[in-house]
């Protein structure tokens, strides 16, 4: 059967059996080999992408019902070829990952988790990862990356000497050089350094 | 890990659906595919054609019908949980979703697929059979409407027929202005499948006294089952009278043994869930606006 996805934003197609895996598909039809292969059968969500923007299991979807979907993968994370999304970035920082299996399942439901929430608790992340098994790091460590990813992308978000909108406030904060929020906020000069600016 | 071969066909129409169930034997219908697949892939299920029904237009979507709330068939999980619909009028199910499967697979499994699966741990079936929810299915002959206690027969067996396709589920709205429900389950872990599963609905009146109760228990036999506690109505709901009436309907409950859990435990642990269940449920009444 042909189908035809877009994947990281690339219209693709392909020819496959009726019974192949969209995750097998991804790995044997369009090289995609960032997302893993672990159990092949829902439990550990190695192979996690993202189907229109919500994370789902690519071993429990046949690529023949994925057509026409917008399929996100790890390898659509990175702004650019050589860096590290925000989220990818925590992972490095906080040491989430030892072996890198379940890796880009867990950053690809971080993603998502992130995408809805911009301030989500520990219970809330938690949650967003449940689905996905680590054999290494006892997942303190993911759980303060996916934190960490959280603070940055907020802190980023929000302009310099800008208050959140208040009712009777003035927007413009005076005391806007104390308290800036420059600390978290990764520095262009660094991003272009090895290891991101890092020791 | 790689299923048999089979024919895959996506028909808009669920004539054509129906069609090609009657004339293949070992025909399935696939939506979210969340229990399917992996059923597949162990090659314990070896269809000969899968009838995708995932995208099939009028089979999606949540609305309410005079006292009722209908969900279409190949609404996703996730959809349901986060509606504000069942938020209002179905605080049992929204109760109940978030202990469905993962986050991940409730953005694919639907809430008919989860109801023609049919596991005896499973949630939302739980909450149909506690709410006497009513199950439509239709095939060439037309729509038929089944209660959700008719529709569950054994474990992963329903009433559908051949070439019946489950269409949606009907879910009866009380209208009672001070509502609460809880839903508890005890599994090995977070998310895996049930041993007990426990889910409550109740409404008082502004005196505390409980005017109607509802309660179900999953996973201790091969099907969910609604208990009888109408002895509750008119009472205060306190932790003693809950825990008697509690007890002395699960008398009647049939329990199974497995690897993970003995009958006596299963039957044990399902009084308990079953009296915590009421208890959060009469302690989360929220009043809303309009009811009687």
């Amino acid at each position: 059967m042909k189908v035809e996805l877009t994947i990281n934003g690339t219209a693709r197609t392909a020819e496959v059996e009726a019974r192949k895996t969209l995750l097998d598909a991804l790995r044997e039809d369009f090289q995609l080999t960032g997302t893993h292969a672990g159990c092949e059968h829902g439990v550990c969500g190695a192979c996690t992408v993202l189907i229109d923007g919500a994370p789902a299991r690519s071993c429990l979807m046949f690529a023949c019902q994925a057509d026409g979907y917008d399929i996100t993968t790890i390898e659509g994370m990175a702004p650019a070829p050589g860096e590290l999304s925000v989220i990818q970035d925590a992972f490095c920082e906080t040491h989430g990952m030892q072996c890198g299996f379940c890796t880009p399942g867990m950053v690809l439901a971080a993603h998502a988790l992130l995408a809805r929430e911009d301030s989500p608790d520990r219970a809330a992340i938690v949650e967003a990862i449940s689905g996905n098994i680590c054999r290494c790091t006892g997942y303190g460590q993911i759980v303060e990356a996916i934190a960490l990813a959280a603070e940055r992308l907020r802190t980023a978000n929000t302009p310099r000497g800008v208050r959140p909108p208040q009712i009777g406030a003035p927007h413009v904060d005076p005391d806007a050089g104390e308290d800036a929020p420059g600390a978290g906020i990764l520095e262009a000069a660094d991003a272009d350094m090895p290891h991101g600016g890092r020791p | 890990m790689k299923p048999a071969p089979f024919r895959y066909v996506r028909p808009t129409t669920l004539g054509e659906a129906c069609a090609v169930l009657a004339a293949e034997e070992d025909a399935r219908v696939i939506a979210g595919g969340q229990t399917l697949v992996p059923m597949l892939a162990m090659r314990l299920a070896r269809p000969s054609t899968l009838v995708d029904i995932a995208r099939m237009p009028g089979l999606s979507g949540i609305a309410r019908d005079g006292d009722v709330l209908v969900i279409g068939a190949t609404t996703r999980q996730v959809e349901a949980e986060r509606s504000a619909l069942v938020a209002r009028d179905l605080p049992l199910l929204a109760a109940a979703l978030p202990w469905v499967g993962h986050p991940p697979t409730r953005t694919r499994g639907t809430v008919g697929g989860s109801c023609a699966n049919a596991d005896p741990s499973a949630e939302i079936p739980l909450v149909a059979v506690t709410l006497d929810a009513e199950i439509v299915v239709e095939d060439e002959s037309g729509p038929m409407p089944m209660l959700a206690d008719d529709f569950f027969i054994g474990p992963m067996i329903t009433a559908v027929p051949p070439s019946g396709i489950l269409t949606a589920v009907r879910f009866p709205v009380w209208d009672e202005a001070r509502i609460g429900a809880a839903f508890h389950e005890i599994s090995a872990r977070r998310s895996d499948f049930a041993f007990v599963s426990a889910a409550a609905q109740v409404a008082r009146d502004a005196e505390g006294r409980c005017t109607r109760i509802a309660l179900g228990i999953g996973g201790v036999g091969d099907r969910p089952v609604k208990l009888d506690v109408s002895g509750l109505i008119g009472t205060a709901l306190d932790a003693a009278t809950v825990a008697a009436a509690v007890h002395a309907a699960a008398a009647a409950l049939e329990a199974t043994s497995d690897l993970h859990a003995s009958a006596d435990y299963r039957r044990r642990v399902a009084v308990t869930l079953g009296a915590r269940a009421i208890a959060d449920a009469a302690a989360n009444i929220q009043a809303k606006e309009g009811g009687r």
